[in-house]
């Protein structure tokens, strides 16, 4: 906040040094249309079940948010229908749940399948908590992604939801 | 009706995949409106036909803005208006707009956490948007988005600004009526907020009302809209049909002649931008328990009676009409000058020679422009 306050005259010429330098990248094309409107990843972070330790996806929400992505933030005590009623209203790429409660088993498939009926199954489905390896097997044999368990970095996340981004087909409408 | 693969003016048909999300989206689906939303916020290519096509039999809900200062309760009180809303069996849209980091490009939208109690109702459809750059308050495709919300089919649209304090003026081209939340702390601020908030409100909220300092403030918010509209002038049209700010002073602005208009027109042309009729009022709610919210929705229809029965709501919309031809042609032309053939060239040459002190930015953007111009439009 401090820098743009005490120059604002700075930010036109850098957006411009910004894209130049993009573009010699090959990146930008144009200024308006691909820096100012790059395609932005939006990110459902929710809570489901009973517990109320928040902390981590309080945590990892606000790592996203650093990492440009659209954080949705739903608090806690979500249901697995509130968590995909809000998925498929905010049209996120990604669900990403914390559960700490055991409950995992539970939760991430019941969670997938909303995601299916309601024609929402092109979006990860990843989170993190304390989930048994064998679980995380289990989880991914029914199309969950990768689950991070105690000690990940949240680079780790950020840089998985990127690289899993950069895979999707980046006109999807349908 | 026009068909949707009619090309109209310039806006192109619709290709294969946008054809078939306007079939779902026209056949209800909800997960059709959310990507119609995102194909719309990120510009996507075909977005402009996707609109067209989407809006073209026209525009019905009722559109209701809230803004105020953060921590205002505007979530909550939104969340309020829209169950009460849910009970006479009206579908609600909400677009809740949160600020886009400068620096990383990032958000987080947390509005929905006031909202949990909506969160599997099929009658509501709420979307979280970040501002993206867009100042105002808004992000600049929330209009668009609430538009795609009234043709999909929802009865009543509710947005909910940034809330940043002064800034927040925009809402008063997404929303019919603009409520202005407050809380009893606001007092001091209500000073200053005048040069902003004040002139866009057509209903004012003191939210929080049991806490200490609300009817203080409310007062204090009545005294200033008082001391604005000039107590002694303000009903009299609404009365006797006479338009005194345009006796006063409205013709004399059209004419350009600054000379001898009376001294009255000034201040009138400030204090009642466009309502001359309507009488603000000052209300008190508490969101967390639902006390007020009976009486707000009362006032969100007689503001709305108001705006039909004074002809305001057409006014309204064709400002807003016009207001959003102008905006969908300076993109345009954004998006022109910057495609054309050698304008990037132009740029990152003239920034070299900005920086060399050969240029300003002045010279560089004409040379850009003439450089469209040249290529043709």
């Amino acid at each position: 906040m401090g820098h743009a306050r005490a120059r604002p005259a700075i930010l036109p010429d850098a957006i411009i040094l910004v894209w130049l330098h993009l573009r010699s990248q090959g990146i930008a094309a144009t200024p308006n249309t691909e820096i100012l409107m790059e395609r932005k990843i939006r990110v459902l972070v929710a809570k489901p079940g009973l517990d109320g330790h928040d902390r981590g996806a309080k945590v990892i929400a606000s790592a996203f948010r650093d990492a440009g992505f659209e954080v949705i933030y739903t608090g806690l005590h979500q249901t697995p229908e509130m968590i995909v009623s809000a998925a498929v209203q905010e049209d996120v790429d990604v669900v990403a749940l914390s559960v700490l409660s055991g409950a995992h088993m539970t939760l991430f498939p019941r969670v997938l399948e909303l995601l299916r009926e309601a024609g929402a199954d092109h979006m990860l489905l990843t989170g993190g908590g304390i989930i048994p390896e064998e679980d995380i097997e289990a989880l991914a044999g029914l199309g969950v992604g990768r689950l991070f368990g105690p000690g990940t970095t949240t680079t780790e996340a950020v840089a998985y939801i990127r690289e899993w981004s950069e895979r999707q087909p980046q006109d999807l409408v349908g | 009706m026009t068909r949707p693969e009619e090309p109209a003016g310039g806006v192109g048909p619709l290709d294969g995949a946008l054809s078939a999300l306007l079939d779902r989206f026209r056949s209800g689906q909800r997960m059709a409106l959310a990507r119609a939303i995102s194909l719309v916020e990120g510009e996507r290519p075909g977005f402009d036909a996707f609109l067209h096509a989407a809006l073209v039999a026209g525009t019905r809900a009722a559109r209701v803005g809230l803004t105020g200062p953060p921590g205002a309760g505007k979530s909550s009180l939104v969340a309020q208006v829209a169950a009460h809303y849910r009970r006479q069996d009206q579908d609600v849209g909400i677009v809740a707009v949160d600020p886009t980091s400068p620096f990383s490009g990032g958000a987080l939208l947390g509005d929905r956490i006031r909202m949990n109690d909506l969160a599997t109702d099929p009658g509501i459809f709420i979307r979280s948007m970040a501002t993206r750059g867009s100042m105002g308050g808004l992000a600049a495709a929330t209009r668009e988005v609430m538009d795609l919300m009234d043709a999909f089919g929802l009865d009543r649209l509710i947005v909910e600004t940034v809330g940043v304090g002064q800034t927040e003026l925009e809402i008063t081209g997404a929303a019919d009526t603009v409520v202005v939340v407050l809380v009893p702390e606001s007092g001091d601020s209500i000073q200053a907020m005048k040069a902003g908030l004040m002139e866009i409100a057509d209903i004012f909220v003191v939210n929080k009302a049991d806490r200490p300092g609300a009817d203080r403030v409310a007062k204090e918010v009545t005294l200033a809209l008082h001391l604005r509209a000039g107590e002694a002038l303000r009903d009299v049209p609404a009365h006797h049909g006479v338009d005194l700010r345009r006796l006063a002073g409205g013709e004399r602005g059209e004419s350009g002649d600054d000379g001898g208009g009376p001294v009255v027109g000034e201040p009138m042309d400030q204090a009642v931008p466009e309502a001359p009729g309507w009488e603000i009022p000052v209300l008190k709610t508490v969101a967390q328990n639902g006390d007020g919210v009976p009486e707000l929705i009362d006032a969100i229809a007689s503001h709305k009676k108001y705006l039909d029965e004074s002809g305001e709501l057409e006014g309204r919309r064709r400002r807003r009409a016009g207001a959003r031809v102008v905006d969908v042609v300076e993109r345009e032309l954004g998006r022109r000058v910057w495609g054309a053939a050698g304008a990037s060239a132009i740029l990152e040459d003239g920034v070299e020679r900005i920086r060399r002190g050969e240029a300003t930015p002045y010279s560089v953007a004409s040379q850009v422009v003439d450089n469209l111009i040249r290529h043709g439009l």
